[in-house]
């Protein structure tokens, strides 16, 4: 089943065309990869799925989105209720200013749970899927700015997952990270996917190849190619492909 | 030594001769009143009403004035001045409307304050019937700090990084949601410094209370908002230039004076700590 299903989808800053005509499936339960040169739209597409681009003056945009076979462009769509079901890593880790329970718990407090029993299992549950759970136990009243950056990440990570959503988004998830903060996230990464749907936007090449099961390469505002990430990377068809994995341009 | 390197030591201290005058110049003005005033200063000067034609007594009635016409006037500018700051900052679209109106509160910051007497008299007192009265002129010094209150909400408010706001929407917050529970407390400190600004303003201004509230000689406590009260800025200026024995009166001008800047000082620093507490519960 597919939990993405974007047709034909043209996206514009004021004049500037920043997306051409992209139609893409992403199958449930999978991890895809969008990679590609900086400015080659693949965040402005990532953000097109839980509609974040609508936060952005003078955007414009044709096509259509299916999140879970449900047109998220359509009318009547409530887009607060669209990103509880798909949830956002952000390339820099911002954990709210709060400590890191009220951090996990925020999803819950804003959807309107009152139930602390209920909140308290769903915070203890989001972190340990997140894997942060044995670090920060003794520390739930702590500010989340206490903790290393990639932990700080992980925080981000499970708070997203607290509000139980379909499918998550990261856009850069390990960038601001040292490799062993990146190897943890990337662990995740392969753990959540069998009950999340994961896309990943990545610059870095040997990360899309270690965690994802299919690949999107992006250029120019174009789709150029998508596929299994072994194909992708042993075998691509277009030589934009070829020349971007093997690091002759980008 | 190097030629940048003198270069940058003349540039120090230059910046530091420029400090130290200003900061020698606050102190002498302090210090100017602590000597001239501190030996006006008594608990009957503290608590008690004037007396002797202005001569003698104390200068309750102007505390109780002013600490009313502080509280009365941050009543009306804050609630309004934040409200109308998140709405411009968060709300407002970008365009030509919005930004004239933008243009406008910074004009108003700009305005004499006599002339926001006359229009307080104008409007409160006299069109609205609310004679003479704490009302009026906390209204008028309302209006007064409104557009420096607005300007620093705004300013605190953009202060806060949109990564915030983009995570909060991540998880499903609504506008309102994420401004009441992140954008607003992460800005809070900073709100609280445009208070701590309005609170120094309103307590010293005179000319926006004399056709509004200000009475000349009211020996006794207010006792409901349309009552007249003294207060001390405009107290200090009848002491200086028309009580009934000049002279006589310039200790106790003096101890006023002291005693107007030791509770803008005490307002400050409550202020401060209230700040300091939330910035230290938020990290």
């Amino acid at each position: 089943m597919y939990s993405i299903v974007a047709e034909h989808i043209d996206f514009y800053y004021q004049k500037f065309h920043a997306l051409k005509d992209i139609s893409l499936e992403v199958e449930e339960h999978t991890v895809t990869a969008f990679i590609g040169p900086s400015g080659c739209g693949k965040s402005t597409f990532l953000r097109i799925m839980n509609r974040m681009n609508d936060l952005i003056d003078g955007t414009s945009m044709t096509g259509k989105m299916f999140i879970e076979g449900k047109d998220i462009y359509g009318r009547g769509v409530d887009v607060d209720q669209l990103r509880s079901i798909v949830g956002m890593v952000f390339q820099k880790p911002n954990p709210f200013p709060k400590s890191i329970y009220e951090n996990v718990a925020y999803g819950l407090r804003v959807a309107g749970i009152r139930d602390r029993h209920l909140i308290g299992e769903r915070v203890e549950l989001s972190l340990k899927s997140a894997a942060l759970w044995d670090e920060v136990k003794d520390k739930l009243k702590k500010s989340a700015f206490e903790l290393s950056g990639g932990q700080q990440q992980r925080l981000c990570i499970a708070r997203a997952l607290a509000v139980k959503p379909g499918i998550i988004l990261m856009d850069e998830p390990a960038s601001a990270l040292d490799p062993l903060s990146t190897a943890k996230i990337e662990d995740l990464i392969f753990s959540l996917k069998d009950e999340y749907t994961i896309v990943i936007v990545t610059h870095n090449m040997q990360q899309a190849s270690r965690v994802s099961d299919k690949t999107a390469f992006f250029y120019m505002g174009s789709l150029v190619e998508y596929g299994n990430t072994r194909d992708i990377f042993m075998n691509p068809v277009k030589e934009a492909t070829q020349n971007y994995i093997t690091g002759r341009f980008g | 030594m190097s030629n940048k390197k003198r270069k940058q030591q003349v540039v120090f201290w230059i910046i530091r001769l420029m400090t130290l005058g200003v900061v020698g110049v606050l102190c002498w003005i302090l210090g100017f009143l602590i000597v001239k005033g501190a030996g006006a200063i008594s608990w009957e000067f503290l608590t008690g009403y004037p007396s002797g034609g202005m001569t003698e007594g104390g200068i309750l009635p102007a505390i109780a004035g002013t600490l009313s016409l502080v509280a009365g006037s941050i009543a009306v500018a804050f609630p309004v001045g934040v409200f109308s700051g998140i709405y411009t900052s968060e709300y407002a679209p970008n365009n030509k409307i919005v930004r004239l109106l933008r243009i406008m509160t910074n004009n108003l910051a700009g305005i004499p304050s006599i002339v926001f007497g006359l229009f307080g008299m104008s409007l409160f007192v006299n069109t609205l019937g609310f004679g003479d009265s704490i009302i009026a002129g906390s209204l008028t010094l309302g209006l007064l700090v409104l557009p420096l209150v607005i300007r620093t909400t705004e300013e605190a408010l953009n202060a806060v990084p949109q990564t915030f706001r983009q995570a909060s929407y991540a998880l499903g917050a609504t506008k309102v949601q994420t401004i009441r529970r992140v954008v607003l407390p992460m800005a809070f400190p900073n709100i609280m410094t445009g208070l701590i600004l309005s609170v120094g303003r309103v307590s010293g201004e005179t000319a926006p209370i004399l056709f509004t509230v200000a009475a000349y000689f009211l020996p006794r406590l207010p006792r409901s908002l349309s009552d007249q009260v003294m207060a001390l800025p405009y107290h200090l200026y009848v002491l200086a230039t028309s009580g009934t024995d000049i002279e006589a009166s310039r200790p106790m001008a003096y101890g006023t004076a002291l005693v107007l800047i030791l509770i803008v000082l005490i307002i400050n620093v409550l202020a401060g700590l209230i700040r300091a507490r939330f910035t230290k519960r938020m990290n």
